[in-house]
């Protein structure tokens, strides 16, 4: 029975532990996906407006190509990082 | 062979291979008819949610939005890409993990209130509703450009067909129809895109093609830059649009995005909640196939139109000539889309020549006065044509033309059969099992799923032959409500077990109310034109939009949802543990069957 509890407590503190983690993931990823689309497409774009890139500047391609492609990344490297943290933690479904 | 017989054997070969699908794809059990029997493999499931998400409007009308607009536009771009980030790491795995059958289901559960069900499924039917009809017009509209059929009869061929696989295949048949949706529309898109961007830069990829450069060594947006400011046009990458707008309507589209309940309950089709993850990387990546050539589309259609108004280098060489305009073969297409009505032009000033300008610049007035020009010439030009006619003013084979008018067809059927199904679960599952007769067998279920899926289509089918006046309108309606009504409780009752059922019902409430209002406020009430009060070009706050209004809403929504959780009974035990058990994808096998 104590062996019980003690177990599911553990259980409970890395599932703990693996949420944490997850939210971290999350804000990253988010503060990267904002400053891309936002930020170097919208907000920043006069500060990038030096910075050449085929007949305009690197605003303009992060508003139409740059942020679509640093989406991808974001969503791939999380899926991955997590389905890791999954088996780390022994949250996996199998 | 002549162009008719051509697009009837390319629509023809699409549709027959669809009900071929149709055949072979039945749904035996609900849970093959609302999910698919939780078997589709993940990149099989990025494909299908790809053409579930990407509409006539992603495929017809947004090049031509970029096209005319340039930069300011951008926010399409980013709007509705950005929104998958959003959905896969706020939402998708956490909903599949839950293991139930609609969106609506689980905000009932979640905030153990059927109120809070009954709001999500009041503001999901209305947002599938609504972005339906625009698919339905749209189906009409392919079928008349392309087979010389009236609108009514293409309509009734697409509603059909779509019947064949959505009510005996439900999400199942649904599911591979996308997927053919999808290759037929992406070939139909990247063709004639390759071929245009090897004509003006010589690179085989349009993406590429649109940063690159162009014959005479000039870099192609450089040269878009300089004609379009020189005929009078405001210059095409620069930022003109109100900045905190821009920003507003980008959000609003993203949070929209994620919150529509058609592409949310794609990812109850992947067996785990590792599959849901990877599911959303590859649907990006295959809209993402589209999204990035879209643009390349845009600004090269822009410069070929420009080119071909002006054939001799600008204003001093001269203007087309009408002569040209109806006997050179290149110039073939304007013909051609002249008899649509959707492009047309008149020698004005009568010197023979068609002076494309912008003649609302003063600058170009005073140019104009000089050369004795009295107005732009070119008198109309449909943003829509650019994508469907793109094949036409590149001179490709008429099999691109075909192709083409398919994959404008499979674009609008797919999206509508999603949104169908995201419609006749809600009714069936929400409404009859989870509200009117629980005990209701699972063929009881069945049935009543296939009676509301054929309902809707009829439904959809009759508003798409009488579109209301507001048709074109409420795509921010749609937005809206997924924007400020379903993404906000979705994802508080994912990553906050503070939000209790009263909470989650005021918030939606208030997020819903605040957006409709301002957006009938600027629309009309009920969208009846001359009730609004302010117009778009004028709005009420600032410079924000109705348009743009959806990420307020999901503000307020998230605001009033914590305020009064804070103020009422804290969530029950049996709740938390539920939100616990969604957060870790554990046991989401068990789950499968309920």
């Amino acid at each position: 029975m104590a062996d019980h509890s003690s177990n599911s407590a553990q259980a409970a503190d890395a599932d703990k532990g693996y949420w944490q983690a997850n939210l971290r993931l999350i804000y990253i990823s988010l503060v990267i996906w904002a400053l891309v689309s936002f930020g170097f497409g919208i907000l920043l774009r006069p500060l990038l407006s030096g910075i050449a890139i085929g007949g305009t500047d690197l605003g303009f391609w992060f508003a139409q190509q740059g942020s679509i492609l640093v989406f991808l990344v974001l969503i791939f490297n999380y899926a991955w990082r997590m389905n890791k943290l999954d088996a780390e933690y022994g949250v996996d479904e199998e | 062979m002549d162009q008719f017989t051509i697009n009837l054997l390319f629509v023809g070969a699409s549709f027959a291979l669809y009900i071929g699908i149709a055949i072979w794809a039945r749904a035996g059990s609900t849970s093959e008819f609302y999910a698919a029997g939780r078997g589709v493999h993940p990149v099989t499931n990025g494909m299908a949610t790809a053409a579930d998400w990407m509409s006539a409007a992603s495929f017809i009308s947004m090049a031509g939005l970029i096209a005319f607009t340039g930069y300011d536009n951008s926010t399409f771009l980013m709007g509705w890409t950005g929104g998958y980030v959003l959905l896969a790491l706020l939402l998708a795995p956490y909903l599949r993990k839950f293991g139930k059958y609609t969106v609506s289901e689980f905000i009932g559960d979640r905030f153990y209130s059927q109120t809070a069900r009954v709001v999500a499924v009041v503001c999901l039917i209305v947002a599938s509703v609504t972005y339906v009809i625009g698919q339905m017009t749209g189906v009409g509209v392919a079928f008349g450009r392309f087979l010389e059929v009236d609108n009514t009869t293409g309509l009734l061929i697409g509603a059909a067909v779509v019947f064949a696989y959505a009510v005996f295949g439900g999400m199942k048949g649904v599911t591979y129809t996308q997927v053919a949706q999808y290759c037929v529309l992406i070939t139909a898109y990247t063709i004639p895109a390759i071929f245009i961007s090897l004509q003006l830069t010589g690179t085989p990829i349009p993406a590429l093609g649109l940063f690159d450069d162009t014959a005479s060594g000039e870099p192609l947006l450089t040269k878009l830059d300089a004609i379009v400011t020189e005929l009078g046009f405001a210059e095409y990458t620069a930022h003109h649009s109100n900045t905190l707008n821009m920003v507003l309507f980008t959000l609003s589209l993203m949070i929209g995005t994620a919150g529509l309940p058609h592409v949310i309950m794609r990812f109850f089709t992947v067996p785990k909640v590792s599959d849901a993850r990877w599911s959303a990387g590859w649907t990006l990546v295959f809209i993402a196939l589209l999204y990035l050539t879209a643009p390349a589309v845009g600004a090269m259609a822009r410069l070929n139109i420009s080119d071909m108004m002006w054939p001799n280098g600008g204003i001093e060489g001269g203007a087309v000539s009408v002569e040209q305009i109806d006997n050179d073969p290149q110039y073939d297409w304007m013909a051609t889309w002249q008899k649509t009505g959707l492009l047309d032009w008149e020698d004005k000033n009568g010197d023979g020549k068609i002076q494309y300008y912008n003649d609302k610049s003063e600058a170009m007035q005073g140019i104009a006065e000089e050369k004795g020009w009295v107005g732009n010439e070119l008198t109309k030009f449909n943003r829509d044509i650019l994508v469907l006619a793109n094949p036409e003013i590149a001179n490709l084979p008429g099999w691109v033309v075909g192709l083409v008018a398919a994959g404008g067809l499979a674009a609008a059927l797919s999206t509508a059969a999603g949104l169908l199904l995201a419609i006749s679960s809600a009714v069936s599952h929400d409404l009859v099992k989870g509200a009117i007769n629980p005990s209701i067998s699972e063929k009881g279920e069945l049935l009543a799923a296939r009676i509301a899926m054929a309902v809707a289509i009829v439904v959809a089918t009759w508003l798409g032959l009488n579109p209301p006046g507001f048709a074109a309108q409420t795509v921010a309606l749609a937005f809206g409500l997924a924007a400020a009504s379903i993404f906000p409780a979705l994802m508080m009752g994912i990553f906050s077990t503070r939000i209790n059922n009263t909470g989650a019902v005021a918030g939606m409430m208030a997020g819903l109310v605040v957006t409709l209002v301002y957006i009938f406020l600027h629309k009309g009430w009920l969208f009846i034109p001359g009730t609004n009060s302010f117009t778009d070009a004028d709005p009420l706050l600032g410079p924000i939009k109705s348009t743009s209004f959806g990420a307020i809403g999901a503000m307020i929504n998230f605001g009033v949802a914590y305020v009064v959780a804070g103020m009422t009974k804290e969530t029950p035990q049996e709740i938390k543990d539920l939100v616990e058990s969604v957060r870790i994808p554990r046991g989401a096998g068990a789950a499968q069957n309920k």
